[in-house]
């Protein structure tokens, strides 16, 4: 008790909660886009952005008509009200003492999302982490925004609703492999489909790390566990095929220790418009350490790490001696030594193109037990309509339609009569 | 309704047939008589296919806008179209009518109308001898006999001597009516249900204007059928007025008296649900969030909620039941009025996440229409059995409120009640309807929206604690020490960013704490904030004060049970009746008014989960009078059962 109270007058120092806009200055947006200023007015809803946000909605959404699209796309988090002043890192610092594992790659990730966070500039009020059950979803609860730890595998459906009911809101899901994967597979594949406006990180350390190290459903086949004393005998899940194969908009991968990298995903991922399912691979020092070394270490990194660029041909290996190449036979890819005669023919990464099959080719590259040839970055970044936006405007189209809703009128129907006392 | 009119014809139901005869001249110079009933019994019966839910539908809005009282009961398969002429596959509407305040569908139907040879083999035994049966004779071929059972034709052999039948050809007569609109003979056929509504309506004297706009806007982008069953319809009325077979017709008075002053419509308990639910969210000034997965017989919530969109509701099917709750949980953190509507099986899905919202402490409302269980169990009938999971189905200690409709209108007041619950004490609530509820309808009056319960919320804006050096800080779990609730504070409100979730929480802070002390104190402060929830005192009816018996009742055996205690006084007994509306808590007032009677008797459509919590509690030897057969009470049994327990 002592000890959680010190952390709080700590916190009470260096957060400051009256500090910057107060409350009763109502921050605008706030009092605007509040649920109850919600009920009173659907169509009210998008006043809490700035005048320039709505702008910028309304040129985006004119681009995407003269396009040709009678599809309506919104910049990713347009109706997320600024912030004040500037922000940093030590903004986002909750007063929680981090519990991590000391070593745990998760200690990166979170230095790296709280560094990042400044870049957005969004209120800080209106960013939420929504986590599940795992060692990754304790994230929450270092971020200094509003923020759900809750039940193992349903923080994407949680997210689904906070997201699809206030559109101000900047809200990313904090999961893990077997959280995201097994117990909460069926949410994540709906949310990739419905393309809500989620930023999904999901920490991939292919094993059971609260649990105590059992096999998790991306540990290799024959992988020996505390459960599988013989070795696991279930096939993998590659989370990035599985998101491809899901519909998702947005699908990136990344790893732990390379700040600079992971940094650049998560912006890409930010600017999303839509689910963006970013694969983080994550050292667990305690039950699988050095899972993804071969990804980390210098010398091994240049025969395995193939980083993907967007309009750049995909090459890799020491000065880009290795590329990807499609087989013209099967129409599959593989790994080629650049030569003059070939250089031609290396693929140039097109994370937008409209069908899905690149990319999914490209998220079967590496080799699962080696992990040779493993791409990453952003394998597929593609428009499509957001969810909780089209949702949003079927409100809108109602009162356009009906007029906003008359609750005597409701309750009165069609057929009456009146009985005289 | 639901008002305390004592009516000495709900007494028995062979009292009906008294009252004035006159004879009018028919269209045709035919006289036909005239008899005035207080009350009917109508059961319409025929396959799954054959249009029977619209049929009675129909003819209770003809009934409601006539200004009787009503009360129905839908009853049909779960298969959407079982096997064709089959048992299983009879689908059946009754419904229950009266110039006076009525409380159920009635026990036995008056009249049977059956469509085929199966429906009459289904619903035979429930009418009693002297009842009027009509049949659609076109059906009952030796193939479709057959197929139930039949070795010779019940229309022939005599079994229904006792019975007045009347052997009409349906089928025949509507193709006959139709013969001009161009239509095949198989598209004609279809009509035939409208035939019979005509035919009744006719019989009971109901306005037919109703159903023909009706018929003429639902098939608005087909004219052709819109007339061909307005013909059908219109065929079937002339039908009755012109064939010898049916010499009598019926009136049943308007229930002028059974009414207070005001402007009614019928409703069923699913749509009442619904318009609470929307009436909730403007009262608190809150959009309405549902997160729902299809399931029988909630499923209608859902499609009625996903109509108001103008009135800022938000409905999101999910992909499971989880998700459902899941995602309208994510809602009530963000501040919306959050629902999910589900039965039985989804509730057992939803259990963790109630877990969650009790833990969290948000606002959140768990709608169950049960049905019988368990596991897929009954989908279309009617059970009370979720009563014991609502109240304790999540690990650890999770108390939840738990608020039960008495009628099919009361669901309107109960999803205001529920939801006033839940705005006020942060907390999860669950909302106990029932198949029979949801399906069933009564005429509801409706009530001016200044009437309506003031709901609103104040959220969280500031700082609501300083630390011993001064700093204003905001604690997510300071709570209001009248009634325990935890401040809401939504995100978007600068300065009050915190983090919640399902481990356990440090009181005041809300941070995860592990503190043995720190526990204790979170499971029992949670349970005294749902102890400590405002309801209402018990009113007992016990007139004069002489009983020693008490009934008590919950949810929708409201009405059998109130019509059986009818029956019991008119013969003379005294027995005193509450019914809970308030099943966690309890209402302050229970132990004391169970204390006042030697005897305690508890009817439940379960095998006693009521009666288990009321002994439990209160150690009162309470007596379980039970029955797990998919229907309602009949107030006959009932009273039969209260009798034996009065006399004992």
């Amino acid at each position: 008790m002592t000890e959680v109270s010190e952390m709080t007058e700590r916190a009470a120092g260096t957060t400051g909660p009256t500090e910057g806009a107060g409350p009763a200055e109502g921050a605008g947006p706030t009092e605007a886009t509040g649920p109850a200023a919600e009920a009173a007015g659907a169509a009210e809803r998008a006043e809490g952005a700035t005048a320039e946000r709505a702008e910028a909605t309304a040129e985006k959404a004119e681009g995407a008509r003269a396009a040709g699209g009678a599809v309506k796309v919104r910049e990713s988090l347009t109706l997320v009200p600024k912030a004040q002043g500037a922000q940093s890192m030590k903004d986002f610092k909750s007063d929680q003492e981090v519990r991590w594992c000391p070593g745990c790659g998760d200690y990166a990730i979170l230095a790296a999302v709280q560094g990042f966070m400044p870049e957005l500039g969004l209120a800080k009020e209106n960013i939420v982490f929504v986590s599940g059950i795992g060692c990754s979803s304790r994230f929450p609860y270092y971020m200094n925004t509003y923020g759900m730890h809750s039940i193992h595998g349903r923080a994407p459906a949680i997210a689904t609703g906070l997201a699809s009911s206030r559109p101000d809101l900047s809200v990313w899901v904090v999961t893990g492999d077997g959280d995201a994967l097994s117990i909460g597979g069926n949410h994540l594949i709906h949310a990739l489909r419905r393309n809500v406006n989620l930023k999904i990180l999901l920490f991939n350390n292919r094993i059971y790390g609260l649990t105590k190290g059992q096999y998790s459903p991306t540990s290799e086949l024959g992988k020996v566990t505390k459960s599988t004393p013989m070795g696991s005998l279930d096939a993998p899940f590659n989370p990035v095929s599985l998101a491809i194969g899901a519909e998702a908009t947005f699908v990136a991968r990344t790893v732990d220790s390379d700040r600079k990298h992971l940094t650049e995903v998560l912006r890409a991922a930010a600017d999303h418009p839509g689910t963006a399912l970013v694969e983080i691979y994550q050292n667990c020092n305690i039950f699988n350490d050095g899972a993804f070394e071969v990804l980390k270490d210098k010398q091994q990194a240049q025969e395995a790490v193939i980083r993907l660029e967007h309009g750049r041909p995909i090459r890799f290996g020491a000065d880009g001696a290795k590329g990807v190449v499609r087989d013209p036979a099967t129409g599959d890819l593989r790994v080629v030594q650049v030569t003059a005669a070939n250089e031609a023919d290396v693929l140039v990464h097109d994370a937008r193109g409209e069908s899905p099959t690149t990319a999914f080719a490209l998220s079967r590259l590496a080799d699962p037990d080696t992990l040779h040839h493993t791409p990453i970055g952003v394998f597929r970044s593609v428009d499509r309509p957001v969810y909780d936006t089209l949702m949003a405007d079927q409100l809108d189209a109602a009162v356009e339609r009906g007029g906003k809703g008359d609750l005597a009128a409701l309750l009165t129907g069609g057929d009456t009569w009146t009985v005289i006392g | 309704m639901t008002s305390q009119v004592s009516s000495p014809s709900d007494q028995a139901d062979e009292a009906d047939e008294a009252g004035d005869r006159r004879g009018i001249p028919g269209q045709h110079g035919v006289e036909k008589e005239v008899r005035r009933l207080d009350r009917v019994i109508i059961r319409f019966a025929g396959d799954s296919g054959d249009g029977m839910q619209l049929t009675g539908d129909r003819f209770t809005s003809e009934t409601a806008s006539f200004g009787n009282d009503l009360s129905t009961l839908p009853n049909f398969p779960a298969e959407i179209r079982a096997p064709a002429g089959t048992l299983p596959g009879v689908s059946s509407f009754q419904l229950h009518f009266a110039d006076h305040d009525i409380l159920t569908p009635g026990d036995a139907p008056n009249v049977l109308v059956a469509m085929n040879p199966a429906a009459l083999k289904a619903n035979i035994a429930d009418v009693p001898l002297g009842g009027e049966i009509i049949v659609n004779t076109d059906e009952f071929a030796k193939r479709a006999m057959a197929k139930v059972g039949y070795a010779t034709s019940p229309l022939e052999d005599g079994s229904l001597d006792g019975y007045r039948l009347h052997p009409v050809p349906l089928t025949t007569l509507t193709i006959e009516a139709l013969k001009d609109f161009g239509l095949s003979r198989k598209e004609a056929e279809r009509s035939k249900n409208m035939f019979a509504l005509g035919l009744l309506s006719w019989m009971y004297h109901r306005p037919t204007e109703g159903t023909e706009n009706f018929l003429r806007t639902k098939f608005a982008k087909k004219p052709q059928i819109a007339e061909a069953n307005v013909a059908a319809f219109r065929a079937g009325w002339n039908f009755g007025e012109t064939t010898e077979d049916f010499a009598v017709s019926y009136e049943v008075s308007p229930a002028v008296t059974a009414f207070p002053a005001g402007t009614y419509r019928n409703i069923s308990g699913n749509l009442a649900l619904s318009y609470g639910l929307v009436a909730a969210s403007q009262q608190a000034g809150l959009p309405l969030y549902l997160g729902s997965y299809p399931i029988t017989p909630a499923s209608d919530i859902l499609h009625e909620l996903s109509k108001h969109k103008n009135f800022g509701v938000r409905t999101f099917q999910a992909e499971d039941e989880i998700a459902g709750i899941g995602a309208a949980l994510g809602a009530a953190f963000g501040g919306a009025l959050a629902v999910t509507t589900t039965s039985g099986p989804g509730v057992a899905l939803k259990s963790e996440t109630i877990g969650l919202a009790v833990s969290l402490e948000l606002p959140l409302l768990v709608v169950d229409i049960q049905r019988g269980g368990p596991s897929t169990g009954l989908p279309t009938k009617t059970e009370q059995a979720d009563l014991l999971q609502a109240m304790y189905g999540r690990n650890g200690e999770a108390p939840v409120p738990i608020v039960a409709p008495r009628t099919p209108a009361d669901c309107f007041d109960a999803a205001l009640e529920a939801a006033r619950i839940a705005l006020t004490y942060r907390t999860p609530v669950f909302l106990l309807s029932d198949g029979y509820l949801a399906n069933g309808s009564e005429p509801w009056r409706i009530p001016d929206t200044s009437e309506l319960p003031d709901l609103t919320v104040a959220f969280a804006t500031g700082p609501n604690h300083t630390l011993a050096d001064g700093t204003e800080v905001f604690w997510p779990y300071k709570r209001d020490p009248r009634i325990l609730a935890r401040p809401w504070a939504v995100p978007g409100t600068p300065g009050l960013e915190h983090r919640i979730g399902g481990i356990e929480k440090q009181d005041g802070t809300g941070n995860i704490s592990y503190d043995p002390a720190n526990h204790e104190l979170m499971v029992r402060t949670r349970q005294a904030k749902i102890d400590g929830i405002a309801v209402p005192e018990l009113e007992v009816d016990d007139p004069g004060a002489t009983a020693r018996t008490l009934v008590l009742g919950w949810g929708s055996t409201y009405g059998p049970i109130t019509a059986a205690v009818r029956r019991l006084r008119a013969a003379g007994e005294s027995i005193a009746q509450a019914h809970l509306r308030h099943l966690n808590p309890f209402p302050g007032n229970l132990g004391e008014v169970l204390g006042r009677y030697d005897r305690v008797v508890v009817p439940e459509m379960n095998l006693g989960q009521l009666a288990t919590l009321i002994r439990a509690r209160y150690l009162v030897d309470a007596r379980s009078h039970t029955q797990v057969n998919g229907m309602p009470f009949k107030a006959e049994q009932l009273a039969a059962a209260l009798k034996e327990s009065i006399d004992d």
